[in-house]
């Protein structure tokens, strides 16, 4: 049942990551994409399934039984994509920061709504 | 091949000429008028003497080779047809180089004019003698092109310039839809080749593609030549400069939709739908076009629409599909171009020596200009089709057409009756033309006194009447050849028996001539009351006005559905952008969902840990508190989001994922310290009490929209993932990488494995846009501004300072050096300690959990560390980090290795691995993923430690800014670097 609450968290990490992203203010929307893609991330690593216990890391090198081992593909996919994830955050965060100096407001459209 | 290079010089000098004139100086009227004369001369001169070839019935043939494997190569082929053609858009381009050095005033820039004709002049031979069909739409639209830049010469004036814009619409839109066309045939036939596609004509009239092809070339011929209903943008490109109406809309531009049709004819008509589409859109423009000429009261108008009617009567002699009236056809086309050309430049003529065109303000000019006048009037009776000249000739073979049968319909029963209602309105305008202008009282308030021309202005009319005679009255002797030749090579062996003589006998031709005659001169009499009182526009559809609908139309396209289309759509406004992108992602992820089913599958379920459903508790509930105070409370919202982090993290240990949790650990403390950087610098928010009662409608209409949207994409992400995770795993490739990891890349941990090896070309891609993203922020910030009320001190920062001044014993910043010094102290001690896990997890990343990536994020936590313990200045003055020569190193680093592998001759980043025996540190694993390894830890450090930094200096700068009577602080390491 593992997956299950996997599943849900999954949803629940993807709602708030979705609900922040269309909020108006750019601190919103930057928490929202980092929600977002903890879901993603996690989403991509459950392709691999839920394996308890049998990390990717060779322990016999010579007998090797695949059965044993943690899918190693979507780690290392999502593993590039957590340090990608920083800088996107840290490009939003600095376009948003600019953003904000130039406009006068923390609003995504730059502009206040009317 | 022999023949090829005159073919080749004859489209390739236009464009050359083009090319020298636009360098000529502003005033080189006479220069550039020469370049253009003398290669629209060689043009026609190296045309002619590929008559004995072609004449011959011989096709010629040239071309460069340039995608031979998709049958895209650029060539050039001549037929008889072809060759008749060429020598109307060179001699008629001759000519009117000629003229055109008079009639342009010296003041404006000639040079550009003659360099546009000659481009146009190019690209109208590239038509004509394009031997493939996708290069004849590409000259095509390059005419198309052209003629906007001629039409639009006089850009001042602001018909010119609608005029253009019109015309371009109509004719490239026409050129698209002959693309599309033109690439329905090459699917039909296999080829674009023209030679192959002439002789696949009962295929492409057999295809089920047939009608839409045929409908799609026939937009873009009848756009092109102006007819019914996009005839309007004839008339309104009269704005250009006369020589211009005389070429483009007497020999060339209108005439490549009539040339595409005939160049065709083989293969398209012959159906009843190609009768029934081009016969009635000849015979409606034909009808409406000379109807529309009589009332004109400019006298380029009035060409313009006889223009018009006589494309219209080539098109429906084209559209009636039997071989006699296809030489009608092609004969007319030669006839039209030579007596058009001739009355628009004694229009212009007229214009030019008189200042105005309009017939209601000239008159009696014959006395002025009597050669110019005797001109004009043969050329109008050939456009009347008076006997003796050349019109007269084709408009009999026209009659005989008209008055044969063809498919039993009304339309083809009524032919004779609208071919001499035609004839009979074209006499009324041909005699309002040289009536109206040249004879009468002498015209009073002219604004120039009118005189005849410069002897070489008038010459090129005096050829083209020339011809019209000389080809009227000896017919046999003058252009029986090359209508023959032209004929044989559209029609090929079907070609008919016709005669080209003078007098018939007295036969049904004739008098359908004699009837229109007398009608014509009996209606222009009729009209003249009503012309005399010089009312503008035809009557009966003067309300119908195709500009109208276009400009409307055009509105509606550009203006009106373009901003309902920005409002839904549009860049402007991130909020419905987004929520449109989130709502196609999840109407796209139901379709699989739909066809696959959302049951679980057939894995066998893991046993519920109570420990991992309380973590994902807390987890959530992070997760939404996050989503409910980051308007707020920000603090609160960052802290929140890493808990969910850290539930993330502790997930991936607990799924065997212990690279992934070493990283996500790490990335989530540089993220937290990151956007405490940028905490700073947002506007105050705070929350007034009843907000949540002030809020309008809408807004909670919004809101409540937006919550089902995220509440959609969260259980549908739910379910997506349950369905998979309950599914056994298919055997992908990881298989490979599992058995492989060790005795290929030499190392135990496999996810490092594929990292650095297997697919470490995309790590390298990876580590590439890392540093991209890095100096991007760095050069935003460099120009940063703050918003003003962000500029002072923090509140914090500003009482410690109060302090400070109020104690005579401390300076100003003691307390906030002095501010948290025990942690400062620790987080200084550490520093070299957490160096050491830095290089730790680097060197067992290849067997065990660590690696570039989290080794290099270790490292920049220990510098950011630093930074936080001791503050900017202080650890700048003590430590150099020059972050963008790590990142370079490191992408050095990792190139290098790569290319390492080239040198062995393998493969790009092909690893070498082996154990190195090292003194007290016993079996080391030495590959060259090593190597590549510590490009990427490189790349990270000095990404992350520049991002860090470069908006940690935000708050140096901006306070030294606002107050600048403090002193400089020494400049920073990042400065020097930049």
């Amino acid at each position: 049942m593992n997956e299950l609450v996997f599943a849900v968290a999954v949803g629940i990490l993807t709602a708030s990551g979705v609900w922040l992203l269309l909020r108006p203010r750019t601190f919103q929307v930057i928490i929202g994409l980092s929600l977002l893609s903890y879901a993603v991330n996690l989403f991509i690593f459950g392709m691999g399934r839920l394996q308890v216990g049998a990390p990717p890391v060779l322990e016999n090198a010579e007998a090797i039984d695949p059965a044993l081992y943690a899918d190693p593909l979507p780690q290392a996919l999502v593993l590039t994509a957590i340090v990608i994830n920083f800088a996107m955050t840290a490009l939003f965060l600095v376009v948003l920061l600019a953003s904000r100096g130039l406009t006068g407001t923390d609003h995504v459209d730059g502009r206040e709504d009317t | 091949m022999s023949s090829g290079m005159p073919l080749l010089a004859i489209v390739v000098l236009p464009f050359i000429g083009s090319l020298v004139a636009t360098f000529l100086r502003q005033d080189a009227r006479n220069g550039a008028a020469f370049l253009a004369g003398t290669i629209a001369f060689c043009g026609a001169v190296l045309t002619a003497a590929q008559y004995p070839a072609v004449g011959n019935g011989r096709v010629l043939h040239a071309g460069i080779e340039w995608i031979p494997s998709l049958g895209l190569n650029f060539t050039l082929r001549m037929d008889g047809y072809t060759w008749l053609f060429t020598m109307l858009v060179t001699g008629i381009g001759f000519l009117v180089a000629l003229y055109a050095r008079y009639y342009m005033s010296p003041a404006d820039p000639v040079p550009r004019f003659f360099a546009f004709l000659l481009a146009f002049m190019g690209a109208m031979l590239g038509i004509v003698l394009s031997g493939n069909l996708i290069q004849l739409v590409f000259f095509w639209e390059l005419t198309s092109l052209f003629s906007f830049l001629l039409i639009g010469y006089w850009h001042h004036n602001a018909s010119a310039r609608d005029g253009a814009r019109m015309a371009l619409t109509v004719t490239a839109t026409g050129g698209l839809c002959l693309l599309v066309g033109v690439l329905l045939i090459g699917h039909i036939v296999g080829s674009y080749d023209l030679d192959k596609v002439l002789a696949s004509g009962d295929l492409v009239r057999g295809s089920d593609l047939y009608l839409p092809t045929l409908i799609l070339v026939l937009l873009g011929a009848l756009t092109k030549s102006a007819q019914f209903p996009f005839h309007f943008w004839l008339p309104h490109a009269m704005a250009a400069p006369t020589p211009v109406s005389a070429y483009l809309h007497s020999a060339t531009m209108v005439k490549a939709g009539v040339f595409l049709l005939t160049l065709l004819w083989p293969v398209l008509s012959g159906t009843e739908a190609w009768f029934y589409i081009v016969v009635s859109a000849g015979l409606c423009t034909l009808l409406l076009g000379s109807y529309a000429a009589i009332f004109q009261q400019d006298l380029k108008g009035l060409l313009a629409y006889s223009t018009i009617s006589h494309l219209g009567l080539i098109t429906l002699l084209l559209g009636l599909g039997s071989p006699l009236a296809a030489v009608a056809a092609i004969f007319h086309t030669i006839n039209h171009a030579t007596f058009k050309a001739s009355l628009f430049m004694a229009a212009g003529i007229i214009d030019h020596e008189s200042g105005t065109r309009d017939i209601r303000r000239l008159s009696g000019l014959f006395r002025y200009m009597p050669i110019t006048a005797t001109l004009a009037m043969v050329a109008a009776a050939a456009m009347a089709g008076v006997p003796l000249l050349n019109g007269f000739l084709s408009k009999e073979m026209f009659f005989a057409e008209a008055a044969a049968f063809h498919v039993d319909s009304l339309l083809d029963q009524s032919l004779p009756y609208f071919a001499m209602l035609f004839s009979a309105f074209s006499v009324t305008y041909s005699l309002r033309f040289i009536h109206g202008v040249f004879f009468g009282p002498p015209a009073k308030d002219l604004p120039r006194i009118p005189h005849e021309p410069p002897h070489w202005m008038r010459f090129p009319i005096e050829l083209l009447v020339l011809v019209c005679l000389l080809v009227g009255i000896l017919p046999a002797m003058t252009i029986k050849p090359f209508l023959s030749a032209a004929v044989h090579a559209v029609l090929g062996p079907e070609t008919p028996y016709y005669s080209l003589a003078v007098w018939h006998g007295f036969n049904e031709p004739l008098l359908m001539s004699l009837i229109a005659l007398t009608g014509g001169i009996i209606l222009y009499w009729l009209l003249q009351g009503y012309l005399a009182k010089g009312i503008e526009g035809p009557p009966l559809m003067r309300r119908l006005k195709g500009q109208r609908i276009f400009e409307r139309l055009l509105v509606e396209l550009s203006w009106r559905w373009a901003r309902s289309l920005e409002r839904l759509l549009g860049t402007q406004r991130l909020q419905p952008q987004l929520r449109l992108l989130v709502a196609f992602a999840v109407v796209a992820s139901l379709w699989p969902l739909y066809r696959q089913g959302l049951e679980a599958g057939s894995r066998p379920a893991t046993a519920l840990d109570p420990a991992f459903l309380m973590l994902w508790i807390v987890g959530g509930i992070c997760a939404i508190g996050a989503a409910y105070q980051a308007k707020f409370h920000r603090l609160a919202a960052m802290v929140l989001l890493g808990g969910a982090g850290l539930v993330t993290c502790i997930t991936f240990v607990w799924f065997s994922a212990p690279d992934l949790a070493i990283t996500q650990l790490l990335v989530e403390i540089v993220t937290t310290v990151l956007i405490l950087l940028g905490l700073r610098w947002l506007p105050k928010r705070i929350e007034t009490a009843g907000e949540d009662v002030t809020m309008g409608t809408q807004a909670r209409v919004r809101r409540m929209r937006d919550l089902m949207l995220a509440l959609a994409a969260g259980i549908g992400m739910s379910l997506i993932v349950y369905a998979m995770l309950t599914r056994p795993l298919p055997d992908t490739i990881s298989r490979y990488f599992i058995e492989n990891a060790y005795s290929e890349g030499g190392g135990r941990n496999v996810v490092n494995v594929i990292l650095v090896d297997f697919r470490g070309f995309d790590t390298f891609g990876e580590i590439v846009v890392l540093a991209v993203v890095a100096i991007t922020v760095f050069s935003l910030l460099r120009r940063f501004r703050p918003a003003p009320e962000s500029v002072d001190a923090p509140e914090q920062q500003q009482l410690q300072d109060a302090y400070d001044t109020a104690r005579p014993d401390r300076a100003v910043g003691d307390t906030l050096a002095d501010y948290l010094t025990i942690p400062s102290v620790i987080m200084q001690w550490l520093f070299p300690v957490i160096i050491v896990v830095a290089i730790y997890l680097f060197l067992r990343g290849h067997d065990l959990p660590g690696g570039g990536f989290a080794a290099g994020v270790t490292m920049s936590i220990a510098l950011i560390l630093q930074y936080m313990a001791g503050g900017t200045r202080w650890i700048e003055a003590r430590l150099r980090i020059r972050p963008i020569r790590w990142m370079g190193l490191g992408l050095l680093c990792a190139v290098s290795t790569g290319i390492g592998a080239w040198v062995f001759g393998y493969p790009f980043l092909t690893s070498y691995f082996q154990y190195v025996e090292l003194p007290a540190i016993g079996k080391v694993p030495a590959a060259t993923a090593l190597l590549f390894d510590f490009g990427v830890f490189s790349v990270v450090v000095g990404a992350t430690v520049l991002i860090l930094i470069a908006l940690a200096h935000q708050s140096l700068r901006t306070p030294r800014a606002a107050r600048p009577g403090i002193p400089a602080p020494p400049p920073v390491a990042l400065k020097e670097e930049a």
